[in-house]
């Protein structure tokens, strides 16, 4: 109350002496600068716009990243498969043939750790809806809209900061889970590589779905709603927890159209060097950018439409 | 701009809005609705809240189609060249839209940026125009630590970051304290009378039109229900009023004070008389030449002008009204007066 009191004097002081603004007269009309009118600008302004928010407050990050490492720190520590099966009377070269055979490596952990990466851009992504329905409610939309700024830029703006949130975050999980035990025998530069063009794809993708979602939301409790309606199922009905043999063949199938399932796939093939493939290297990669292109383009249709009333 | 230049386009239109109409489901949020401004001008949208004053102005700077009906902006039409004309106008919105976690001068960077003006032209002007909302000493602070005043002050650097030709302020002092809103209303002066721009702004605080605005359109249920000066609107209600009370109750001097060429018309009850006139100032001297001639004292005399409250309530009606809520404005309007109030 105090500080609003001084500003409210400081302002009417200023007002008696208005000379002083008008002594250096600053141009607020004269004939445009050159614009640049290329539906491109814009999109990098709005894109660090949300992504500054994130990197100038830890605390967003560091909460981001707790249900992940609970997950593995916890879930991928309790399921112990290894124990499972030698309590069963078996050597220690059946016990890796059994796990070999089921999840193509034999550590359980490791096989988790690339899903925690897929589970991190899922919950990451599902965001970017939210963050379109408080530029909405906050008029910072409307403010975008009435500049000359794509449609278009403004849906691949909110895709493009949530995918630059997934890739910084899985690289985190990724170091944690190192820490933590997981297989590195395969690790090499080109099957990093690959796994973080994988996570790009798919943020890009499922950004695309929770953005177009939102554009004529204003209301992010219909968000939350959507992000369980459609993330769980993403998840588990994936083999980013299990692999696809343990699973009925009902389900099967349905982890068979999922792309999440082709991202881990991947994942796991260019990570650690999982024997048992859902589809061969070449497929996972195709499935998932025709995912990411095929769901922008949507995007950016939508925006014409939908961000105009 | 040359003063010769401004001359020269003050008397042009640089608004020209026909037969536009907005539906939303069964609302007609705005039902036919022809107006235009004039380049240089200071046009006012005075009406209750729901009259339908956002929904055109979020027509005309683009955020909405209309239903039916055209509207030129700038020189371009809102359908064929939406881009054209939001590179040449302005906007303040009603809320505070900054960003909080950003400084002021990246706020207005931002602005820019999206606008397409390349850096080496934004950064100086920016400065230029944080200096003219008197913000250059808080330019670089977090806009979470502006209070009310200061963050509308921002909201208007932001608008005239692309130098536009026409500004539109939706509601430019809603929730702020007196010393806060004579800025603002110092600042929305100053572009008028030293830049030469247009500015169409939308108020429900009638004081505020009557010293701000060279023209305004009283609008409610969506329909334009006058136009003018507010002198214009002012007088179209009657004009002032001189009531003169009389020592003597004897003789009826009505038919004298009649007379007068100001007077439109007396009405008399004991020594009371009701006149009405217009422009008071000169007729009130004149009619007390008259009953001085008459050998009479006056012991009182009173001038009353209309206000545009009255002109307002006769237009609009004096009913409170029970409106639909619009979930999405209340919550806005109480962002905005609640940070207005930080």
């Amino acid at each position: 109350m105090e500080k609003n009191k001084q500003t409210s004097t400081k302002e009417t002081a200023e007002q008696q002496k208005p000379e002083d603004v008008s002594a250096e007269k600053p141009t607020v009309v004269r004939a445009s600068p050159k614009l640049n009118r290329s539906p491109l600008h814009g999109l990098w302004a709005l894109t660090n716009r949300d992504l500054r928010k994130w990197y100038t407050n830890p605390i967003q990050l560091i909460t981001s990243l707790i249900q992940p490492v609970v997950w593995l720190a916890l879930f991928g520590k309790a399921l112990n498969f290894g124990t499972f099966i030698s309590g069963s009377g078996a050597t220690v070269a059946q016990q890796n043939a059994i796990l070999q055979g089921f999840f193509g490596t034999t550590s359980y952990f490791s096989f988790l750790a690339c899903g925690m990466l897929a589970f991190v851009v899922l919950f990451t992504s599902a965001f970017s809806g939210m963050s379109v329905v408080f530029d909405r409610r906050f008029g910072f939309l409307n403010k975008a809209l009435s500049t000359p700024v794509a449609r278009g830029a403004v849906v691949m703006g909110k895709v493009l900061q949530s995918v630059g949130r997934s890739l910084i975050q899985a690289a985190i999980v990724l170091v944690i889970a190192v820490i933590l035990g997981m297989d590195t025998s395969h690790f090499n530069v080109v099957g990093i590589a690959g796994a973080f063009v994988i996570i790009f794809l798919m943020a890009t993708g499922l950004s695309a779905l929770f953005t177009m979602l939102a554009l004529r939301s204003s209301d992010w409790q219909t968000q939350v709603a959507l992000i369980n309606l459609i993330n769980l199922p993403l998840l588990f009905a994936s083999n980013a927890l299990f692999p696809i043999k343990i699973m009925p063949a009902w389900l099967q199938d349905i982890v068979r159209v999922n792309p999440v399932s082709y991202a881990n796939d991947a994942v796991r093939q260019l990570l650690i060097g999982a024997t048992v493939h859902l589809a061969a290297l070449w497929v996972d990669f195709a499935v998932l950018i025709a995912f990411a292109v095929i769901l922008s383009a949507i995007g950016i249709v939508l925006s014409w439409r939908l961000l105009s009333k | 701009m040359s003063t010769t230049q401004a001359e020269t386009t003050l008397s042009s239109v640089i608004v020209t809005v026909e037969n536009l109409s907005k539906v939303f489901g069964k609302l007609k949020a705005v039902d036919n609705v022809s107006f235009e401004v004039k380049m240089g001008e200071i046009f006012g949208f005075v009406g209750p809240n729901g009259a339908g004053k956002t929904t055109t102005i979020n027509i005309l700077t683009t955020l909405m189609k209309p239903s039916s009906g055209s509207a030129v902006v700038c020189g371009y039409d809102i359908f064929k060249d939406p881009n054209e004309v939001r590179r040449n106008v302005g906007v303040v919105p009603q809320e505070y839209t900054a960003d909080e976690d950003m400084t002021g001068i990246n706020n207005v960077l931002l602005c820019a940026d999206l606008y397409g003006i390349p850096r080496s032209d934004s950064k100086p002007h920016a400065q230029e125009l944080l200096k003219l909302v008197e913000l250059q000493d808080a330019a670089k602070r977090k806009v979470s630590t502006y209070s009310g005043g200061m963050r509308r002050r921002l909201e208007l650097a932001c608008g005239l970051i692309n130098y536009p030709k026409l500004l539109f302020l939706d509601e430019p002092t809603l929730g702020l304290d007196v010393q806060t809103r004579t800025v603002v209303w110092k600042y929305i002066k100053m572009l008028k009378d030293e830049y030469h721009m247009t500015l169409f702004l939308t108020t429900h605080y009638l004081e505020e039109a009557d010293s701000l605005c060279d023209r305004i359109a009283i609008i409610d249920h969506g329909h334009i229900i006058r136009i003018g000066t507010p002198e214009e609107l002012k007088e179209s209600i009657g004009g002032d009023v001189i009531a003169v009370t009389l020592k003597e109750s004897e003789p009826d001097i009505s038919s004298d004070i009649a007379s007068v060429k100001l007077v439109k018309n007396v009405q008399k009850t004991d020594n009371n008389y009701r006149i009405k006139v217009e422009l008071g100032e000169e007729a009130s001297p004149q009619i007390m030449d008259v009953i001085r001639s008459k050998g009479l004292h006056v012991t009182k005399i009173s001038l009353t002008k209309p206000t545009l409250d009255e002109a307002y309530l006769e237009f609009t009606g004096r009913t409170l009204r029970e409106e639909e809520g619009d979930k999405m404005q209340m919550f806005r309007q109480r962002v905005t007066v609640r940070r207005a109030r930080s």
